[in-house]
């Protein structure tokens, strides 16, 4: 993807260039698109070689999660799962505080994706349907504050929550992440191929404003994509870390901080720390494997074109 | 756009206080200065969330950054600011712990970025291949991904131990079993690059793996026919195509290198976690920012910490453009 500014519409009300291309769906890519070769025996053994590596820091959080520190870092490790597990998880879940924590990330990252998805949804229609004055301009700058790191803005951030009265209350780590720039490109870049001008002529001629046709014509054909963008925002809300880290405390953490603040505190128990990296894992890894082919579309649907 | 009457009226909000008579003409032009404005005014509505957020917590605290960097503010009296000028600035810049976390970053970034996007395009490559179960290999890949940074610096915090770790264990069959890996000025980078590519390399390969399948395929059977071999397609034809998604990830892994924190606050944790190691040997300039900030409390320090990562952020983006445009030029 290159970032460019979106194309113009020519002068027509109704661009022909989209009309014959609205049946496509953005996760499919064109049969005999790119080079169409066999994989041989060398291509299955170096992808099982990287999947390995891939899954293996996941089986050792596992391992070490349910033995002894002492089995962990003993001079042979053990390889297979053991059975302290559920001792280790009650001994996180006692030290770090992991029941509040679980109930504020679900909060926190349930809120950051409703909310993301109904105003990157909304501004997304805007950017690719509508025709206003600095349209351009707008979406460039959209994308241009993908650029900037969230570190140029925590101090002043920090003491604006403070303000507010939200120092270390879970609104501090909301508020700033209700809609994100990726998912505006992202729902762009969906609606303009997705959402043919047709249907939005035939709402317009049976009288319907422009907010009925968001709530009757847009978001049933953006759906599919709102299924991947929410996923992505939710795995991104629920990793964040370093925001959080510094805006809340151990009284009232994210499953993130927690974890950070279990091994930054004190020297832990490492196979306590482990339970507690496995819980923080374990909802995103369900996510995963049933949603994973979704996922894996999404990402590459939004990172080509451009 | 339409802005004639509509045929029915089913959803057009009936004037206050009016009765609706069919053929009342000056009903017809309300309504459609309505409608105007309905169209007019729509799409800002639409973007405004976006750009009120961003105006709120994005754009406001990156300009009050600066304002506050001039001040001495500390976090023990958040609402008392006193001016002292230049002297954050000259804190910072005579400091030579923010010098190393300058060098650590710039080095942990190129570390990281520079094999995991070539392990990227080969993987992508070997992906653009007719396989079985492509996505179960697809998904497999990405799976670092949804691991959290927390998360994967514990389990690799737990690897690189220096007594009792699996990787020294692995390790002990060569010989080499007793590195203090966080402890060494190399072996710690490595240590943390080791967990950014682990984290990335699957994203990274979905982005080129896309736009490897955007690319024609009658280039491919062009080359062939002019007899090039696999290896030289993949040089003349792939990279070519991919140069633009390629600077796009260059652009997105430089970026998200300038952010490195979790991984060096958790390689050992504790309060060698919040200086980036007994010798600052793994300290990147956001570690700096948050021992400044938040483990010595002093604000105004951390500020202008934030302003310095923006002067580096625009002169790297400079260097990348220059670049970009050196390539653009020789590629012609």
């Amino acid at each position: 993807m290159t970032i460019t500014s979106p194309t113009k519409v020519p002068g027509s009300v109704r661009p022909v260039r989209t009309a014959h291309r609205a049946q496509k769906r953005p996760s499919r890519f064109k049969p005999g698109a790119g080079q169409q070769l066999k994989g041989g025996p060398f291509a299955y053994i170096a992808l099982a070689v990287v999947g390995i590596g891939s899954l293996l820091p996941l089986y050792w959080t596992l391992v070490a999660a349910s033995h002894t520190q002492d089995e962990v870092l003993a001079t042979t490790p053990p390889f297979l799962p053991g059975g302290r597990l559920f001792h280790n998880l009650e001994a996180a879940w006692e030290q770090a505080n992991l029941g509040k924590a679980i109930v504020n990330s679900f909060i926190v990252s349930g809120c950051i994706t409703v909310a993301t998805l109904f105003f990157c949804t909304l501004a997304g229609y805007a950017f690719a349907k509508m025709r206003f004055r600095g349209r351009g301009a707008l979406m460039t700058a959209v994308i241009a504050t993908l650029t900037i790191p969230p570190q140029l803005s925590v101090v002043p951030l920090f003491m604006m929550m403070a303000d507010l009265g939200w120092g270390g209350s879970l609104e501090s780590v909301i508020f700033p992440t209700l809609v994100s720039a990726f998912g505006v490109f992202f729902m762009r870049q969906y609606l303009i191929e997705a959402l043919p001008y047709e249907l939005i002529e035939a709402a317009k001629i049976d009288g319907a404003n422009n907010f009925r046709i968001v709530l009757s014509v847009v978001l049933p054909v953006a759906r599919p994509a709102m299924m991947v963008l929410g996923m992505l925002t939710f795995v991104q809300a629920w990793n964040d870390f370093f925001w959080p880290y510094l805006a809340l405390n151990q009284q009232n953490p994210t499953l993130q901080v927690a974890l950070g603040q279990l091994k930054a505190s004190y020297t832990p128990d490492e196979s306590i720390v482990m339970a507690g990296a496995l819980i923080s894992t374990l909802p995103l890894l369900v996510v995963f494997v049933i949603f994973g082919k979704q996922i894996v579309g999404g990402i590459m649907s939004g990172a080509v074109k451009g | 756009m339409a802005t004639s009457s509509p045929t029915r009226d089913v959803y057009a909000p009936p004037p206050p206080g009016s009765q609706r008579k069919p053929a009342d003409t000056r009903r017809q032009t309300w309504r459609s200065r309505l409608w105007r404005f309905d169209d007019k005014a729509s799409p800002y509505a639409y973007i405004a969330p976006f750009f009120l957020v961003f105006g709120a917590f994005g754009l406001y605290p990156l300009i009050y950054t600066g304002w506050i960097a001039l001040h001495r503010v500390e976090m023990t009296g958040l609402d008392r600011m006193e001016w002292v000028g230049w002297e954050n600035f000259d804190k910072i810049l005579h400091d030579s712990e923010f010098w190393t976390a300058v060098t650590n970053t710039f080095l942990i970034g190129v570390m990281s970025t520079v094999p995991q996007l070539l392990v990227a395009l080969g993987l992508a490559h070997l992906l653009n291949y007719k396989l079985r179960a492509s996505t179960f290999w697809r998904t497999i890949i990405l799976t670092p991904y949804a691991t959290s940074v927390a998360s994967a610096a514990l389990v690799f915090a737990l690897v690189f131990r220096a007594d009792g770790g699996l990787l020294n264990w692995v390790l002990e069959f060569v010989g080499l079993g007793d590195t203090n890996w966080a402890n060494g000025h190399w072996t710690s980078k490595i240590a943390i690059s080791v967990i950014v590519i682990w984290r990335w390399t699957g994203y990274n390969t979905l982005i080129y793996l896309a736009a490897m399948q955007a690319v024609p395929s009658d280039l491919y059977e062009a080359a062939s026919l002019d007899g090039a071999s696999r290896w030289q397609q993949f040089l003349k034809v792939t990279i070519p195509s991919l140069r633009p998604t390629i600077l796009f990830t260059i652009v997105i892994s430089t970026i998200g290198s300038m952010q490195l924190f979790g991984e060096p606050l958790l390689l050992e944790g504790g309060k060698l976690g919040a200086i980036g190691g007994n010798e600052n040997q793994y300290e990147t300039l956001s570690i700096y920012l948050f021992n400044y900030g938040w483990n010595l409390g002093h604000l105004g320090p951390a500020a202008a910490v934030a302003w310095a990562m923006l002067a580096l952020l625009l002169l790297i983006a400079a260097v990348n453009w220059l670049i970009g445009r050196f390539v653009r030029k020789s590629a012609v």
